[in-house]
């Protein structure tokens, strides 16, 4: 059920650490910029200053969460910004700010948490890469530009941190650019997002234009404040839709992109080429995450206009989507053999978890779902970097077995979120939030299918992590070497990730539903009355059921087994077309290769011939035209002005020299001259003073 | 034609004659020789004019026209000084030949 | 216009025009020496007696016997090689006939435009002696200081240089 935002309390005067709020995201930036000055690989100087960046940055987030929980606790509800103006143009201004309001909080303190997890487990990690270095500096800055979407009270400034962040995807992804596959997964990555901020950005172009702000909150004039969407209301897009419908879907094709939704999906997979600390962190935890963020952060825009029971044209189109890439990525999972190739697909699937909840639950539904699926992501991403790292980088299941015993404290963890992942009943933390989702799916008034597409999806979830598990923990060791424990600098992030994917769970509980009541703003009720919902207790037994059944028969096909790495796969000696089919992801990239991607190089080279031969071509004739101009200047100035001048002093010369022959030296010459002067002067004389 | 034009044509011919002289001849002393004529011609025109002019008991021109020659007494005497110390120089007294000073 | 105007005329022009052709520089020397006697007869004819005899004086006295001195000094009688004419005789004819025909055209256009007083000035030398310690006194001084300053200049140009380059 959607709840209204109640009102939040009129904020008054920002907070002391409202004011200080951009220090966290600008801490981890200016460490990044230090770190790129550093001019030998210093390790440890790069290591601490990320991490005591970032450290620094988690102390102000749980400030600040203690801010509001406080406000919370004294029954306000917060939501201060701080606003300030960076550029002036004729009447208008671009207006840039910062907001700190219980969904900005929980997801500062989550960003900022797993992230500085990440950090110390990368130490370990890359400590035998030659450029230590250079990935701090980007982890930096990508932890900052995160931040700085979080934070962002002004859309401008929220597409500005989100592109940096795109940008460090991309040197991330292709971080060992050595390696050809990990060049071209960082160029997809960047060119799939981008066509999401294409839409994005007339979005945020609409926005401003029609309402006349940059700003989120601005005492009753921001953009997702009641005056100015009752103005986007009341304008009439194309397709039936209002203006506030057309630029909540394209703010969600943006989200779509970054968060991998399905057209837009392609690129998540190939960007495991990455470093594993690098997949847990954004491709899992955080950057992915970022998209949810964002529609959770326009919220009132998206359900503006809702009719009673909140349901809106662009919440709609976000369920389905969302809806429909659970489904799609989890069958894909089910093929897949990389076992960072299958939570990769496991993240988009969850995504669309997410998605489906924001358009049918409401902010606290899809937000609960993206904090739990942070944490038990990134363990599990940080687990299969340390069972990689334990088989000596190798990363096929198929070749991995029986870690449960070589790496315990490996397995342990991973079981956990594995479990957490599968939505396994009451102790874990997938279950309560997967649970919201699908009860807000239950009840949702346009369609029943995305429940049952959900349903479907847990079941997919659990069958393959299954899987996976059998593989890589399980049977036989099938790798070549010793598999050995990873050290202490990665276990223990583990098992402290591990136990949040527990703990959490216990924020979102029908008891306490404490996420939701601290989001929205009110009170929270601790009570068995909620489960008095109408069907809750019978879809939480259904969806116990349903994981139940995934993993039994995961553990049917795959249990303790231990299968050639050459032999088939169980499945696919049962059902070999659909698991071809599976295994090449329904042949979406070959679809785009061949559509998209083909018609791009041929207008490539399109613009490559017009461009040599047009624009070369009129470059080189006007380079011709000058050549000869040239020429032709220097013809004239050598022969023309130098000629005239040479031949004019010439004749000076000359011209002197027969004057001086005047001064004879004769002097009977000159007698002749002066009398011939005075006849000439008297005639002169005579003619001038004639009447 | 009055005599005073009669005067002044005669002193205009001799003047003439001692232009070409001077400026025909190719020695210095025939020069000089020229030059005395003209002066000479134009003395003749101040007496002529004093002659036949207004106010004769002024004696201006008889004073100008003795004036005239105690000069061209003096500049004759410096002149033929100088070709001779010319000559004594250059051994010549030919004009055409004496041309340091050409241009 | 009598005949003794045209007689001294004759003389007169003749002279000169016999001085400035004759070949042999003495004779032209004597010649003009007749040219200048013809010119005293002038002042004379004009009633300027005083002017005629210091004409004869000076000119006739010292002009002449100067240029005479000169052409001996200066071997004057020896005739050049390339004649005594210049090679560009006819030009400097011109030349004189141009101001003489300029000349003579003035006073033929002019002259009846003046008055012109034909009764004889009274004239004694003892007005001229008068008239010279009167109104003409400075001109007098200058003209003494003039001589002055020409005798001892045509002594020095004229004398023999100390080592003398003869």
């Amino acid at each position: 059920m959607i709840q209204e935002v109640s009102s939040f309390t009129p904020q008054t005067a920002p907070s002391a650490i409202t004011g200080i709020l951009w220090l966290i995201p600008a801490l981890p930036i200016v460490a990044s910029g230090c770190i790129a000055l550093l001019k030998q690989p210093r390790r440890t100087v790069a290591a601490a200053l990320s991490i005591g960046s970032l450290g620094i940055s988690l102390v102000l987030s749980i400030a600040a969460f203690a801010h509001v929980l406080s406000g919370w606790l004294a029954g306000n509800a917060v939501r201060e910004f701080a606003n300030f103006t960076w550029i002036r143009f004729g009447g208008s201004a671009v207006e840039l700010g910062w907001v700190l309001d219980p969904l900005s909080a929980v997801m500062l303190v989550m960003v900022s948490f797993v992230g500085l997890l990440i950090f110390i487990y990368s130490t370990g990690y890359m400590a035998h890469d030659e450029n230590f270095t250079r990935f701090f500096c980007f982890l930096s800055l990508f932890a900052g530009a995160m931040l700085g979407v979080v934070i962002s009270n002004s859309i401008l400034l929220l597409f500005m941190s989100w592109e940096i962040v795109g940008l460090t995807s991309y040197l991330l992804i292709g971080f060992w650019y050595q390696k050809p596959s990990a060049a071209a997964a960082a160029k997809k990555a960047f060119l799939t997002t981008r066509v999401g901020d294409i839409f994005f950005l007339l979005g945020i172009v609409w926005l401003f234009a029609q309402t006349g702000t940059l700003l989120f909150y601005n005492h009753g004039e921001g953009s997702l404040e009641p005056l100015a969407l009752a103005s986007l209301l009341t304008q009439h897009a194309a397709l039936g839709l209002t203006a506030a419908g057309a630029i909540g879907l394209l703010i969600f094709a943006g989200a779509a992109g970054k968060s991998g939704q399905l057209p837009l999906h392609v690129w998540l997979p190939d960007a495991m080429e990455g470093p594993t600390p690098v997949s847990a962190l954004i491709h899992a935890a955080t950057m992915v995450a970022a998209g949810v963020y964002l529609i959770a952060r326009v919220y009132p825009l998206m359900q503006a206009g809702a009719s009673d029971s909140g349901v809106t044209t662009s919440l709609t189109v976000v369920t389905w989507v969302g809806a429909s890439t659970a489904v799609f990525a989890a069958l894909i999972a089910v093929a897949q053999n990389d076992i960072k190739r299958i939570l990769a697909y496991s993240t988009v699937s969850q995504l669309g978890y997410m998605m489906a909840g924001l358009g049918m639950g409401g902010v606290a539904v899809g937000m609960f779902h993206l904090i739990t699926h942070a944490f038990f992501k990134a363990l599990l991403f940080m687990g299969a970097g340390s069972a990689i790292h334990g088989c000596h980088e190798e990363q096929d299941v198929r070749h991995m077995g029986g870690l449960r015993e070589s790496m315990p404290r490996t397995f342990i963890t991973y079981a956990i979120g594995m479990l957490a992942l599968c939505g396994f009943p009451i102790f874990f933390s997938g279950f309560w939030s997967k649970d919201a989702i699908l009860e807000a799916a239950q009840h949702w008034t346009v369609a029943r299918t995305p429940f049952y597409m959900l349903v479907f999806g847990a079941l997919l979830t659990a069958f393959y992590m299954t899987r996976q598990v059998s593989y890589v923990f399980f049977g036989r060791y099938r790798g070549h070497g010793h598999a050995h424990e990873s050290p202490a600098v990665m276990t223990t992030p583990l098992a402290i990730l591990a136990f949040f994917a527990i703990a959490l769970g216990a924020l979102g509980t029908p008891v306490w539903p404490w996420f939701r009541a601290f989001l929205d703003g009110h009170a929270a009720e601790f009570g068995f009355r909620g489960f008095s919902e109408p069907g809750l207790l019978a879809l939480m037994a259904t969806s116990s059921l349903v994981v139940f059944l995934g993993l039994g028969l995961g553990w049917a096909i795959y249990g303790n087994k231990s299968p050639l790495p050459a032999a088939p796969d169980a499945l696919e000696a049962s059902m070999p077309l659909v698991w071809t089919v599976l295994k090449n992801k329904f042949y979406v990239d070959e679809l785009y290769g061949v559509t998209v991607i083909a018609f791009y190089a041929w207008w490539a080279r399109v613009a490559d011939w017009f461009d040599r031969f047009v624009w070369g071509g009129a470059v080189a004739g006007v380079t011709w035209l000058f050549g000869l101009f040239a020429q032709l200047n220097r013809f004239l100035d050598t022969n023309v002005v130098d000629g005239s001048f040479d031949k004019g002093c010439e004749e000076l010369s000359n011209g002197g020299g027969l004057l001086a022959n005047i001064q004879s030296g004769v002097v009977q010459n000159y007698l002749r001259i002066l009398a011939l002067a005075v006849v000439a002067l008297v005639l002169i004389l005579f003619w001038s003073s004639r009447p | 034609m009055t005599p005073l034009a009669g005067y002044l044509l005669v002193a205009a011919l001799v003047f003439a004659i001692g232009l070409a002289g001077a400026l025909v001849r190719r020695n210095a002393i025939m020069v000089l020789i020229g030059i005395e004529l003209m002066l000479n011609a134009a003395n003749l025109n101040f007496i002529a004019f004093w002659r036949y002019g207004p106010h004769p008991e002024a004696l201006t021109g008889m004073m100008f026209a003795i004036f005239s020659i105690a000069v061209a007494a003096a500049e004759a005497a410096v002149g033929l000084g100088l070709v001779i110390a010319i000559y004594r120089h250059t051994h010549t007294t030919e004009i055409d030949k004496i041309n340091r000073m050409k241009g | 216009m009598t005949v003794i105007f045209f007689l001294i005329a004759a003389i007169a022009v003749a002279g000169a025009l016999a001085a400035v052709l004759l070949k042999h520089l003495v004779h032209s020397a004597l010649a003009v020496t007749i040219a200048f006697g013809g010119l005293a007869l002038m002042f004379l004819s004009l009633d300027a007696q005083f002017a005629g005899f210091v004409q004869v004086l000076v000119y006739i006295g010292a002009v002449a016997i100067l240029i005479v001195f000169a052409i001996l000094l200066t071997r004057g009688a020896d005739l050049p090689r390339e004649g005594v004419f210049s090679s560009t005789w006819l030009t400097g004819v011109v030349i004189a006939a141009a101001v003489f025909s300029v000349i003579g055209w003035a006073v033929i256009n002019s002259v009846n435009a003046i008055p012109q007083q034909s009764e004889v000035p009274n004239v004694s030398v003892h007005d001229i002696g008068v008239a010279l310690v009167g109104p003409y006194v400075l001109p007098l001084e200058i003209v003494a200081l003039l001589l002055t300053a020409a005798t001892i200049g045509a002594a020095i140009v004229a004398m023999h240089e100390k080592g003398g380059s003869e």
